[in-house]
């Protein structure tokens, strides 16, 4: 076009981004790869080819990691471990730094390396993403720096096995890597199969910052590689970011392994608009939710929920905005939305818009040939429909309306996921009402698709658990120094040969919903003193006793509302009613185990008034995020725990659990002491007095192994924990994954109950949500 | 209801769309009670935008010629002379030198207008005689607007009867700040029929108005007292034109079209002095409004120095080599 035809059609032209030193570097390479172990290269074995998605053209061969190269790989970790462990945080501190200034030195490669890998505009990749990247080794050389200070008692895990995704394959590399080295872990990390350059470059470019060979290894290769990753034995600490179904195959996979895991995984993330919304900016915020990187990102706003009385006027104006949004080369400087990283994921998106029964919109813009979807729109959706339910991890925005604030929340919530979610509104009250409602490890108040190092970042239900990011993400890397002992598995007093009967039959019963209930079977065990007395009988609960105790549980959820005070109130009453009945406790122990009492009573009381007093001091944290604004991380109960008590502490261990479950606003199902469950029953009575909810407390007594199962795999169970003496670990693991729900469990290790308390056990009786609030008027 | 003809400034060169004159509307204070600006979020899709949008080579020639007819070239100083004015007439003819206007295939572009006090309007008129540059004229008590409310209307009729094609009116912030939507709109319908067949631009010296919300909401009221162009600043304000004030006026335009069918213009004023600033303000343009405000009959930049970056930048383009200011003729 000449000059003056430009001058009267003012038309965008071409403005690409060089990619002449990036190519520069793959020729350096002579466009093969191998592995990063040990410090090195390894000659190229197995290669498959990466692509440019927006050209179609080969970008590189990279290997396909075996079995074998991953056990290299992890034993490299495994050497470079101690001494790495070991070098002091100012050193560990020194060296992240020197990554976050080695990204910035080169951050024009890396934002064009991955775009060329990935198909994001460079836009994206420069402006966001590598900067990201540099913030957070920044970050994370700090945590170095005060880590031993500021967690005095904890010690790195190990080696971590790091599996991550293609759609921000560097910024996940740094999500992964950094608060691993921070801790003094080593690392193996896995990147995707379409991604794999920047981690390439990024592990040439550490050995700059002094980083010891073999602290960080990158092998490349398909799921398959993934999977060796995850299984080695050698491996403490799986991370994983990617989808919903891949995060549950490994969560089976590692059960009871005792293995650390923490899942980032898919999401539905809803995008609530009020009316009293500034609804363009809201627009605006709909580009950054769901076009940003092309709809593939796990926290996408992908749900839009708009109030009835404006859906009208919001769509309008959205699709004049849709209709703007630039689509093409993803290395020019004027493109708002680049390339689908692959042909395959470009035909799920294709397939899955094309079942859909809604109107669909698509913006009228040009498409180029190859690996591109247009920015889509679909209207008319209800709950029930397919695309509102399910993650479609492109540019692919589905709509529903919503009438009040309360039907908001339900739609929102009314999904498995729970990553991520944006809320629009002008009035304060409203936003900060409905922040804490939100099933969304992180929501983002009048914004989106904020992040920073200092935030953490995860998901709540199917989303996955554990934080990146923050002092909560570099504890998903640590773990309390102390040395564990096996524990013995601990038995009922068998039948003695010449039984002694009270003079009054005593029927201990389950607790459920606040109502002593006998148990749904019919069937009861008697328990017998250590010196061969009857002392009652107790219930044998069975899988319709939990599916009871669980329906009980959820219906006293009001209970997570109810203030820290009111919650300590009654921690105390439970206290100052076990106390005045000290002494038949005692005794009860004494029958049960033989053991005197009345030290274990005591530890009780003790434990009671510990989370009687964290129960309103369990404070959240105001974190400084580069904005004008704050991000809150509010410390928000689970839901319902389930638990399988400790067996050798049959008071202790079931206080142990109960009180900082409920200190926190969890309800729960116990499962007690399956040798000693009369302290149980007994306690309930202490419950009954106490004025505690019905339902908050919910006591199934029973065999471990039969009662594990329908636990750990009810789906309305939010988390469950395992101290039993019956080796359960890998069953409640297996089992939880279902809906991904938090496990702790003690992996067949003994534990001294009587300091068996603080901040551990509140850490996971809670979720850290982190919610953004901008300011400025 | 009248149509305007676009002038472009006579040059031949440009499309001439047509559109109608905004006839205004009753106040409705329900819309204007209702509108929102969260300043964060605005902020922040300003804070990408100059990186979401880049213009190169020929295109960005174009776009910066494109620029120049834009320009409100502007002085407003207490020592303003029959000779400075017809100095910047002069300039506003041509505005860039004629060897690189030939070299672009753009020979005749001239600026969109001279923007001067009421006292220079009839030296400009008859410096800027043969061409169809109009003279604005700034009015009603410019900059504080606070003189005698008849003056400020017979202001109007005069430098109108003097030859003044555009008339920049002063709102009366304190309406704004007071809430006192009934007067503002009142003001400017009275100023507007004071224009007469003249175009009125409204200054609304956002940087005094302080909130955006306030910048929308006095936006749209003086839009439906019939403004034709809304105008950021008066450039004698601490903060002028910036991009988060010129996305509300923007939203605002875009709502008031939706809703009565009438095209607003805009017009930026004070601290857009780079080329690359130009830039931006047209790809907002561009996307937020469309291709019809990319036209002087629309858009307009309020500026004096922005005219001397852009010619440095044109030079840069023909020659691969950075200018010097000293090279390009002043205003």
């Amino acid at each position: 076009m000449t000059i003056k035809e430009i001058f009267d059609a003012m038309s965008y032209g071409p403005a690409p981004e060089s990619n002449a030193e990036a190519l520069a570097w793959l020729a350096r390479h002579e466009g093969r790869f191998g592995h990063f172990i040990d410090g090195a290269f390894t000659p190229p074995e197995n290669t498959f080819e990466t692509r440019n998605p927006a050209t179609g053209a080969v970008l590189a061969a990279v290997s396909q990691g075996s079995d074998a190269t991953v056990d290299k790989a992890v034993a490299a970790a495994r050497r470079a471990f101690p001494a790495w462990a070991r070098t002091p945080g100012h050193q560990r501190a020194r060296i992240l730094y020197a990554l976050a200034r080695l990204v910035q030195k080169h951050s024009r490669l890396f934002a064009v390396l991955e775009t060329m890998d990935n198909g994001k505009p460079i836009r994206e990749s420069r402006d966001i993403d590598v900067p990201l990247v540099a913030r957070h080794f920044y970050y994370h050389a700090g945590l170095a720096q005060l880590l031993a200070a500021e967690k005095p008692g904890m010690a790195p895990l190990g080696v971590c096995g790091q599996v991550i995704p293609w759609n921000f394959p560097l910024l996940m590399l740094a999500w992964k890597v950094a608060p691993a080295l921070a801790a003094g872990n080593t690392v193996v990390l896995k990147p995707a199969e379409y991604t794999p350059l920047t981690a390439l470059l990024f592990a040439e470019i550490s050995r700059e910052a002094g980083l010891p060979k073999g602290v960080l290894n990158v092998v490349t290769g398909d799921g398959a590689t993934g999977a060796a990753v995850v299984a080695n034995p050698e491996v403490a600490k799986v991370a994983f970011t990617g989808s919903t179904s891949v995060g549950r195959k490994i969560r089976e996979a590692t059960a009871g392994q005792a293995k650390a895991l923490t899942l980032e995984l898919g999401g539905k993330s809803p995008y609530i608009v009020f009316d009293d919304a500034d609804l363009d900016s809201a627009v605006e915020g709909l580009v950054d939710a769901i076009w940003f990187n092309q709809g593939q990102v796990c926290c996408a706003g992908s749900r839009l929920l708009v109030q009835e009385g404006v859906a009208e006027r919001f769509h309008d104006k959205l699709k004049r905005r849709m209709d703007g949004l630039r689509l093409g080369d993803p290395l020019d400087k004027c493109i708002d939305v680049g390339a689908i990283v692959d042909p395959v994921q470009l035909e799920t998106i294709t397939s899955m818009v094309a079942g859909s029964e809604g109107e669909i919109y698509r913006a009228a813009v040009q498409v180029p040939t190859g690996c591109y979807y247009p920015p889509t729109l679909i209207t008319g959706l209800s709950a029930s429909s397919r695309l509102m339910q399910e993650e479609i991890f492109g540019p692919v925005l589905v709509s529903m309306t919503f009438r009040t604030p309360g039907e908001a929340v339900e739609l929102a919530n009314n999904t498995r996921y729970g990553l991520a979610a944006s809320l629009w509104s002008e009035n304060v009250n409203l936003c900060l009402d409905i922040a804490p409602k939100l099933k969304a490890g992180v929501v983002w108040v009048n914004g989106t698709n904020m992040f920073d190092a200092a935030a953490g970042f995860g998901g709540m239900r199917e989303s996955g658990f554990g934080r990146e990011g923050g002092w909560e993400g570099l504890m998903a890397y640590l773990r309390p120094d102390r040395t564990a002992k096996p524990l013995k598995p601990v038995a009922a007093v068998a039948e003695p040969k010449t039984p002694e009967v009270p003079d009054m039959d005593r029927t201990a019963k389950l607790f459920v919903g606040g109502k002593q209930a006998r148990p749904d079977g019919g069937y009861s065990r008697a328990v017998w003193s250590a010196k061969g007395r009857l002392l009652g009988h107790v219930g044998l609960g069975n899988r319709k006793d939990i599916r009871n105790a669980v329906e009980a549980a959820h219906a006293a959820r009001g209970w997570g509302k109810a203030t820290g005070h009111n919650r300590a109130q009654i921690l105390y009453y439970i206290a100052e009613n076990l106390s005045a009945r000290a002494g038949e406790f005692a005794a009860r122990i004494k029958d049960l185990t033989g053991m005197r009492g009345e030290a274990e009573v005591e530890a009780a009381i003790q434990r009671l008034f510990t989370y009687a007093a964290w129960a309103d001091k369990y404070e959240g944290a105001a974190k400084p995020v580069p904005i004008r604004g704050i991000a809150l991380a509010m410390n928000e109960p689970l839901g319902v725990i389930g638990a399988l008590c400790p067996d050798e502490a049959p008071l202790l261990g079931l206080v142990s659990v109960m009180a900082p479950a409920i200190a926190m606003g969890n309800t729960c199902v116990l499962v007690p002491s399956e040798p000693f469950p009369l302290s149980a029953t007994d306690f309930y009575q202490v419950l009954e007095t106490s004025d505690l909810p019905s339902g908050v407390v919910n006591i199934v007594t029973g065999a471990h192994d039969e009662l594990a199962k329908p636990l750990a795999g009810h789906l309305d169970v939010d988390a469950v924990w395992c101290f039993s003496s019956t080796p359960l670990s890998a069953l409640v693991e297996r089992e939880s994954a279902g809906n991904l729900k938090r496990t702790w469990v003690n992996n067949g290790q003994a534990r001294d109950w009587a300091t068996a308390e603080g901040r551990e056990f509140l850490a996971r009786a809670t979720d850290v949500k982190t919610i953004w609030v901008p300011w400025g008027e | 209801m009248t149509l305007m003809k676009t002038d472009t400034a006579g040059t031949g060169l440009l499309p001439t769309p047509t559109h109608a004159r905004n006839a205004g509307m009753p106040l409705d204070l329900d819309w204007v009670a209702g509108v929102e600006a969260n300043t964060s979020a605005i902020e922040r899709r300003c804070a990408t935008l100059p990186g979401r949008r880049s213009v190169k080579k020929e295109y960005q020639a174009a776009w910066l010629l494109k620029a120049i007819t834009l320009i409100d070239l502007t002085t407003l100083s207490g020592d303003d002379t029959p000779g400075r004015v017809e100095r910047l007439c002069a300039k506003a003819r041509q505005p860039v030198r004629q060897d690189i206007l030939n070299r672009l295939g753009m020979p005749g572009i001239t600026t969109g207008a001279v923007c001067v006090y009421h006292e220079m309007v009839e030296t400009a008129v008859r410096a800027l005689e043969g061409t169809n540059i109009p003279v604005a004229a700034v009015s009603t008590g410019f900059p504080a607007g606070l003189s005698p409310y008849a003056l400020r209307i017979r202001e109007i009729g005069e430098s109108v009867k003097a030859g003044a094609r555009e008339i920049d009116i002063v709102i009366s912030r304190r309406h704004v700040l007071t809430g006192n939507w009934q007067a503002l709109y009142d003001e400017m319908a009275e100023m507007r029929a004071a224009c007469g067949e003249a175009h009125v631009k409204a200054i609304l010296a956002t940087g005094e108005l302080q909130t955006l919300r306030n910048v929308a909401r006095a936006s749209l009221v003086c839009m439906m007292a019939g403004a034709d162009f809304i105008k950021t600043s008066t450039g004698k304000e601490t903060v002028n034109a910036t991009l988060p004030v010129s996305l509300t006026m923007i939203r605002a335009i875009r709502d008031y079209q939706a809703r009565t069918g009438f095209k607003v213009g805009y017009k930026p004023a004070g601290g857009i002095s780079k080329a690359k600033d130009a830039l931006v303000y047209l790809a907002l343009m561009k996307d937020e409004l469309g291709h019809a405000w990319l036209q002087p009959d629309l858009f307009r930049f309020g500026a004096s120095s922005l005219l001397g970056d852009i010619e440095r930048q044109l030079e840069h383009y023909l020659t691969g080599q950075y200018s010097a200011g000293y090279r390009h003729a002043m205003g």
